[in-house]
């Protein structure tokens, strides 16, 4: 199954500015996407905690963790489903503090919904074309006198849609109700109408969730694609770890609403803590943790030296980079 | 492009279906088919049918469920009828005067929208349901309490009694309170009537079909997806709802001014359910369902009118059926299977 | 003043009862049940002509509209509401206000459209003197019954088998169903429950305001409805907090602002409680999963 996934080369990431990971072509870009210290309670429950994460543009990076880690929460404090109790976001340089969820898709951030949610009654074309809301300029009255500026800016909305629909060979199902779409084609819909409020920065929730090889293959294809050709970066929960060690060039890995570890994909297969947090606490380990949270829940950050052996292993992995065309999803 | 071209002949049709009903019930009552009762329900079902459209656009289009339309028709009547009256001496062309009152029933109301709109259009379902209907009822409680009255000055208002207007001699009495507007000019027409459906539908159908209809539709169908797409919840719902409330106070002026008098009371709950039932039975979001409930079941009771006491019964019944036999499955089924089982025979006689 | 509290709760605890009704149906079968505050009318009638054609004590009236109200409760269910259980709301709703327009033209059909005078079944048993205020023996009663309705029925849903049942259906019907109770029976007591009530409601209601029309019910109906959502549908305290607030506001509305804008106020007071606390006053807040 592995074998048809194609490994992107891994890329050095390098600590600029402090304290986020980007990677090394990027060093001396500014970052998309900025979260300090966010942080949410609900009602005396923390779901995430003293979250960082700097993403400079057309990065991939991976957010992943075990199940109930935060990580949807993560995704609903930067699209501001939730506003956060503690913390800032910055997006593209600017705070999103008090902005709702249609503001900060304005300002550059689109996502994708671990549930599917379509315009189920809408069609395929008006789904995308609902993405499209704020490039389309005409007015209510123009549309309902069906001006000379409605033909004209449907007419653009109509190719732009066939265009964007086109990147997942969807176009032949413009006329479709989005409800009667098969799976795979829905969470691919909502890709493309993610993509087309043109953000900056794309968030996919499991984008390859209830798909086979074939088609997650096809999708990790398409999410490259779409990073080169729209210059965007793309923050992407998933938990196929073929997907999420193939294509992302810097991963987060969240447990306990805390970030545990960040690094390259094979950083991260060697992180002790990591393995520790998915499969359980191994013998030998019990005693360098001790179960202390604070320990526990500290940034496990390699190239700051959060713990020598950690950082070994990233060099090595640095070291075999080049032609590592190592197959994915072993640990 | 295909779909548009489908949306479009959909829409022609239903502007065909209006003319052509036009056509016919002109021919009808101008050749005396029609009794008086039912030519005289003409210009209501006109009323009701834009009722029904513009609730359609609330309840189908954007999803919410509102229980007092009828407070717009209430707002959009009295406005109109004292708009008329007001302006009667300055337009003396009586369309043109019906066109300003229409006009303005439509402008108040939409005020009306927007006033309750802002404030509650953040609550949702039942809740929002609840306050629309709290909304109609405060309407029709307030129009109870309203007095208006004309001199050389101008217009005077009061919410206690008709002394209060504090009117010179030879002022009249507009509206005056619980007995609601009086000596009304009638200068509705069905012609008129059947324009106003036009526009309502021209207005719909044409806004539904853009990308402020699109938004709207968005929101109904997934209100956070709609957010993370950049479109204002707040903006297109209270668009959809305010648009609403203006074509319903235009179809209140127009009935206002079919009558002499009109009075507060006719515009209450059960006329806003009334409103929706045509909605529901017609098909949410089909406005040509609409067209045909609201004109079916506004004849019906008259047409009904020989068992006089037994008709808002067997209007009930009828109710309480074609809901459970449109929306159970097992009855749903049943009936498709009678309707195979009556055609086959007659398609093997055909053979 | 003090009469004018009073007269308010014991309003109110007539809405409040029929609010419980409400509630309790919303909360475990999720539609608006807007038949049912012509429930009370038919129970109002039932009343009326037991004592005044059969000549019944009023124990036995109460008893006997309790009786026809729960059964009418039960049958309305099965054939109305139950085909559509798994309808749009608003279907159900449709159909619920088509029960209402057949219950009322029902009664108009077999008691004629004129008002009919109630007997006060509670008129001659006592008078109590608060200060300078009157109390009439009509509203110790009802505040009273609706006191014992309230224990009672918090009582039933906390302990009995048949009452944690309804909860676990209103919480998920799904899960109820799979822990192996029976949705049906279930919904059918607690229309059998609102119904009885509403029956009782009926009495008390026509007991203070002594006119009998096909159409009482609808007012006080829309308005108990009004009081189940401003203390947040689906929760009994709320139903009763809800009633009783809403009685004071409309008798004190009435007394010093204005008798004609009364229900307007009424309803602009549950605007603005619905627009600061969307889920009424005990509501459980709505947060919905993303």
């Amino acid at each position: 199954m592995s074998e048809n996934i194609k490994k992107r080369e891994e890329v050095k990431l390098v600590s600029v500015p402090s304290p986020y990971l980007v990677p090394e072509r990027n060093a001396g870009k500014g970052l998309v996407l900025e979260a300090n210290h966010l942080g949410i309670d609900f009602g005396g429950l923390t779901a995430v905690d003293d979250f960082n994460l700097g993403i400079s543009p057309n990065e991939i990076t991976g957010l992943i963790g075990p199940n109930g880690a935060g990580k949807t929460t993560v995704f609903n404090l930067l699209t501001k489903v939730y506003q956060q109790s503690r913390g800032t976001i910055f997006l593209d340089g600017k705070d999103t503090m008090g902005m709702s969820a249609t503001q900060v898709n304005k300002a550059g951030i689109a996502r994708t919904f671990q549930n599917i949610r379509l315009f189920d009654k809408l069609t395929v074309e008006d789904n995308v074309k609902i993405g499209l809301h704020n490039s389309i300029n005409y007015g209510m009255w123009q549309g309902v006198f069906r001006l000379p500026i409605y033909w004209k800016e449907e007419k653009k909305a109509h190719d732009r849609v066939l265009e964007l629909l086109s990147i997942f060979d969807m176009a032949d199902m413009a006329d479709m109700p989005a409800g009667s779409l098969p799976y795979g084609a829905q969470r691919r819909l909502e890709i493309v109408r993610a993509l087309a409020t043109e953000p900056k920065v794309l968030l996919l929730d499991e984008p390859a969730a209830g798909m086979n090889p074939s088609e997650t293959a096809e999708l990790m294809e398409n999410i490259g694609k779409i990073r080169d050709e729209f210059g965007i970066a793309i923050l992407l929960i998933e938990h196929d770890m073929n997907l999420v060690m193939g294509i992302c060039e810097g991963i987060v890995v969240l447990n306990f609403g805390k970030i545990i570890a960040k690094g390259t994909p094979s950083e991260i297969q060697n992180n002790p803590v990591v393995v520790e947090a998915y499969l359980g606490k191994s013998h030998d380990e019990e005693t360098a943790d001790q179960g202390d949270d604070t320990e526990a829940g500290k940034t496990v950050d390699t190239d700051k030296g959060g713990s020598s052996r950690n950082a070994d292993a990233g060099k090595k992995a640095d070291a075999g980079k080049g032609k590592n065309r190592k197959k994915g999803g072993r640990r | 492009m295909k779909k548009l071209s489908k949306n479009t002949l959909n829409g022609f049709i239903n502007y065909a279906l209006v003319v052509v009903l036009f056509i016919v019930f002109q021919i009808l009552a101008s050749a005396k088919v029609l009794n008086n009762s039912m030519t005289g329900l003409l210009i209501p079902i006109c009323c009701y049918v834009v009722m029904a459209l513009s609730l359609n656009l609330v309840v189908g289009f954007s999803g919410e469920l509102s229980l007092g339309h009828a407070g717009f028709m209430s707002v959009g009547a009295f406005g109109g009828v004292v708009m008329s009256t007001y302006l009667s001496n300055a337009i003396t062309i009586a369309p043109l005067r019906l066109v300003v009152a229409v006009m303005f029933g439509a402008l108040f109301a939409a005020a009306a929208g927007v006033l309750i709109g802002v404030p509650v259009l953040r609550l949702r379902g039942d809740y929002l349901a609840i306050v629309t209907l709290a909304f109609g009822e405060i309407i029709k409680n307030i129009m109870n309490c309203m007095y208006i009255g004309r001199d050389s000055k101008g217009l005077h208002f009061s919410l206690t009694d008709e002394a209060s207007l504090n009117m010179e001699a030879g002022g009249v009495t507009i509206v005056n309170g619980p007995m609601g507007a009086l000596k009304i000019a009638k200068i509705s027409t069905f012609a008129s009537g059947i324009v106003l459906i036009l526009i309502t539908l021209f207005i719909i159908q044409n806004l539904v079909n853009s990308r402020a209809g699109r938004a709207i539709a968005g929101i109904r169908d997934n209100r956070i997806a709609a957010e993370a797409c950049g479109v204002p919840i707040t903006k297109y719902k209270l668009m959809a709802f305010v648009t609403s409330a203006a074509m319903a106070g235009a179809a209140g002026a127009l009935y206002g001014l079919n009558y002499s008098t009109i009075v507060p009371k006719k515009f209450d709950f059960n006329t806003s359910i009334l409103i929706l039932v045509f909605v529901v039975l017609g098909g949410i979001g089909n406005l040509r369902g609409s067209i045909i409930a609201a004109i079916v079941l506004t004849a019906l009771p008259e047409a009904l009118r020989q068992f006089q006491d037994y008709r808002m019964l067997v209007y009930a019944i009828v109710l309480i059926l074609v809901m459970i036999l449109t929306n159970n499955e097992k009855a749903a089924s049943f009936i498709s299977g009678m309707v195979k089982k009556i055609k086959a025979p007659k398609k093997e006689a055909k053979a | 003043m003090v009469s004018y509290l009073i007269n308010g709760i014991s309003l109110g605890a007539i809405y409040a009862i029929i609010a419980l009704g409400y509630t309790m149906v919303y909360g475990i079968a999720k539609m608006l049940n807007f038949a049912h505050g012509d429930v009370i009318m038919v129970g109002g009638y039932m009343a009326y002509c037991s004592v005044s054609y059969l000549g019944w004590s009023p124990a036995a009236a109460v008893i006997f509209a309790m009786a026809v109200c729960t059964i009418l409760g039960i049958t309305i269910e099965k054939l109305a509401y139950k085909p559509l259980r798994d309808a749009s709301s608003l279907a159900v709703l449709i159909t619920a206000i088509g029960v209402s327009y057949f219950l009322q033209n029902a009664a108009l059909l077999i008691f004629s459209s004129n008002p009919k005078v109630f007997p006060n079944l509670f008129s001659d048993m006592f008078t109590i003197k608060v200060g300078e205020a009157t109390v009439t023996s009509v509203a110790v009663v009802t505040i009273l019954s609706c006191i014992i309705i309230m224990v009672a029925l918090t009582l039933f849903t906390s302990k009995t088998k048949m009452g944690k049942a309804m909860r676990a259906v209103s919480e998920d019907r799904g899960a109820a169903t799979l822990m192996g109770i029976n949705v049906n029976s279930t919904i059918s007591v607690t229309f059998a429950i609102g119904s009885g009530l509403a029956a009782i409601a009926g009495v008390l209601l026509c007991s203070a305001y002594p006119t009998l029309m096909p159409t009482t019910g609808a007012m006080p109906g829309i308005k108990a409805f009004t009081a189940a959502v401003f203390g947040g549908i689906g929760s009994i305290p709320g139903a009763m907090l809800g009633g009783i607030l809403l009685g004071v506001i409309e008798i004190f509305a009435k007394a010093y602002i204005s008798t004609q804008l009364s229900d307007a106020i009424v309803f602009a007071v549950l605007i603005i409680v619905l627009i600061v606390k969307p889920t009424g006053l005990l509501g459980k807040k709505l947060t919905e999963k993303v």
